[in-house]
């Protein structure tokens, strides 16, 4: 089958690789309709997670049909058109059993190799280094989906593959945002990053009761898609003092609930900390800290693959902050999430800003990367013709 | 069934350490809270024991043990290791732990799994049981393509 392939030094190529097989009893193989990037691709691509080797496949967000089931498989079938959690989880373990499927402790293959990297292992990924779980991603023809009884989701007749595709990693992360940041009826809640996730979660934050919803971002098109399409008001950093701007908007108080939804950006080290080894600052972390008000909750959403510095521990614990983070916890609110598409109340199709062949794939990362043309998410389509677009 | 019914059913040394972890509960008096011990320490004059692996099975001992015998990942490894079973605090299951014996070098085909890191291994062999265990099965790596070709189109 075709499959897009890291091939090194940051690049991406089409490659032919062999197609997947059932592994386990839980296992059953997709055939992908539509796989979309992702921001927590971009620092495989930038080379800054190890162990990524040459020829893996990339890719976690994706809709498809089952095309083959293993014996062990009880809640689909063969032609079963179905959403799947970007993250493996079993459904069995402790985590799992209490609503925190990301935390899953047999979502990898060699859990042992996990726990070197976080200190315990957590759920699988699709599309990452193996020590991630052990899973080829989506951005191919097929894909093999481990415990698919537990990570499949049969997409309900009325919402369209357009709209489903952001059930699988967007819509659940930017729903747990504000869901388990805590959003309240009359609540005010500011929004760091105007991407897919971030505008997920304002409009989560909207349908949760929050009286006021601010996104932050710098992309002047993504401000209006969070306008138009989450109902918020929006910043712009480049124009803005932006904490000054949050002061005077909340009477004084600061937001009560602060989402960071910026990701492991590439911010500028300084040369000091060059010299000394600093890592890099998480400036929209820093700024949702000081910004949040007394008592208040930042929750983050980006995914971070290492370590930060200059945090800003003395605002946590002087204002009393609630500070949490999580992998999004897919399972537990994919069902929701599709229920509240056929329902029309969460739209995500316009977030496919790019549509192109997989054929085309390497070309789509540069504009999502770059944030070129306006894009949010370049979607793949394995089964389109290579000349399309 | 309750702990002491499975207890009579488990042979050999699984079926002391099951007794001892099931004594740890069922012998102890109303409102007594008792010191939670650690796993016991290595015999011997090794300076430095090797140290016990530990994984928590959300399952209840009779669950992980459903037929009184240590499960096949650990059964595997022979005598070389050491292996006990307490249920776990707040009702969080099965504390299972392994540990390689001191001075017991491993023969035969567990003297090839334990290989040069005799810790690894035993936690590898800790998940397998969790895993089957919690999640139905054990679960494996998708091959890469370095281990197969690229075969006809499907």
């Amino acid at each position: 089958m075709r499959a897009l392939c890291w091939v090194g030094d940051g690049e991406l190529a089409v490659r032919q690789v062999p197609d997947p097989e059932l592994r386990n009893g839980h296992d059953a193989i997709v055939r992908v309709r539509q796989s979309a990037t992702c921001g927590g691709d971009l620092p495989l691509l930038a080379g800054r997670v190890p162990f990524l080797a040459v020829g893996d496949v990339l890719g976690h967000e994706f809709l498809g049909e089952v095309v083959e089931v293993g014996p062990e498989v009880r809640r689909h079938r063969v032609g079963d058109r179905v959403v799947v959690c970007s993250s493996v989880a079993c459904g069995g373990c402790w985590y799992c059993r209490r609503d925190l499927p990301s935390c899953c402790d047999n979502g990898s293959a060699d859990p042992a190799v996990a726990e070197a990297a976080w200190g315990h292992p957590t759920a699988g990924a699709f599309g990452r280094p193996r020590a991630a779980g052990g899973f080829a991603g989506s951005h191919a023809e097929y894909v093999r989906v481990p415990y698919a009884d537990v990570g499949a989701f049969t997409v309900p007749e009325p919402v369209s593959d357009d709209r489903a595709l952001f059930a699988s990693d967007a819509a659940p992360a930017g729903w747990m945002g504000a869901d388990l940041g805590e959003v309240r009826p009359g609540d005010v809640v500011a929004v760091w990053g105007a991407g897919a996730v971030g505008q997920l979660a304002a409009r989560a934050a909207g349908l949760l009761g929050a009286d006021r919803v601010i996104v932050i971002d710098a992309e002047a098109d993504r401000l209006r898609m969070a306008e138009r399409h989450a109902g918020a008001e929006t910043i712009d950093y480049r124009l803005a003092d932006v904490p000054a701007e949050l002061r005077e908007r909340t009477g004084g108080r600061g937001p009560d609930v602060c989402v960071e939804a910026v990701g492991n950006a590439d911010a500028p080290r300084s040369l000091a900390d060059r010299f000394a080894g600093g890592a890099e600052r998480p400036a929209a972390v820093r700024e949702a800290v000081h910004a949040c008000r007394k008592g208040g909750s930042v929750f983050v959403l980006g995914e971070f693959t290492g370590f930060v510095d200059a945090f800003p521990l003395g605002a946590v614990t002087n204002k009393g902050l609630t500070v949490r983070g999580a992998r999004q916890h897919g399972q537990r609110y994919i069902p929701m999430l599709l229920e509240r598409m056929a329902r029309d109340e969460l739209r995500t199709e316009h977030l496919a800003t790019h549509r192109l062949p997989l054929e085309r794939g390497a070309e789509g990362y540069a504009l999502f990367r770059d944030r070129a043309d306006g894009c949010v998410r370049a979607v793949f389509s394995p089964d389109a013709p290579p000349a399309g677009g | 069934m309750d702990t002491e019914a499975r207890v009579g059913r488990i042979a050999g040394a699984a079926g002391a350490a099951l007794t001892r972890a099931a004594g740890a509960v069922t012998r102890r008096a109303p409102g007594v809270r008792r010191r939670r011990s650690a796993w016991p320490r290595a015999a011997g004059t090794d300076p430095r024991p090797a140290r016990w692996q530990v994984v928590t099975v959300d399952r209840a001992p009779g669950e992980v043990l459903p037929d009184g015998r240590w499960p096949e990942p650990l059964r595997r490894l022979g005598n070389a290791v050491r292996v006990e079973l307490r249920p776990a605090p707040g009702c969080r299951g099965t504390e299972l732990a392994a540990r390689p014996l001191a001075g017991a070098a491993p023969t035969g085909l567990a003297a090839h799994l334990v290989g040069d890191d005799p810790g690894l291994l035993v936690r590898r062999a800790l998940w397998e049981v969790k895993q089957a265990v919690e999640a139905g099965e054990v679960l494996r790596a998708d091959r890469s393509p370095v281990d197969r070709p690229a075969g006809p189109p499907r």
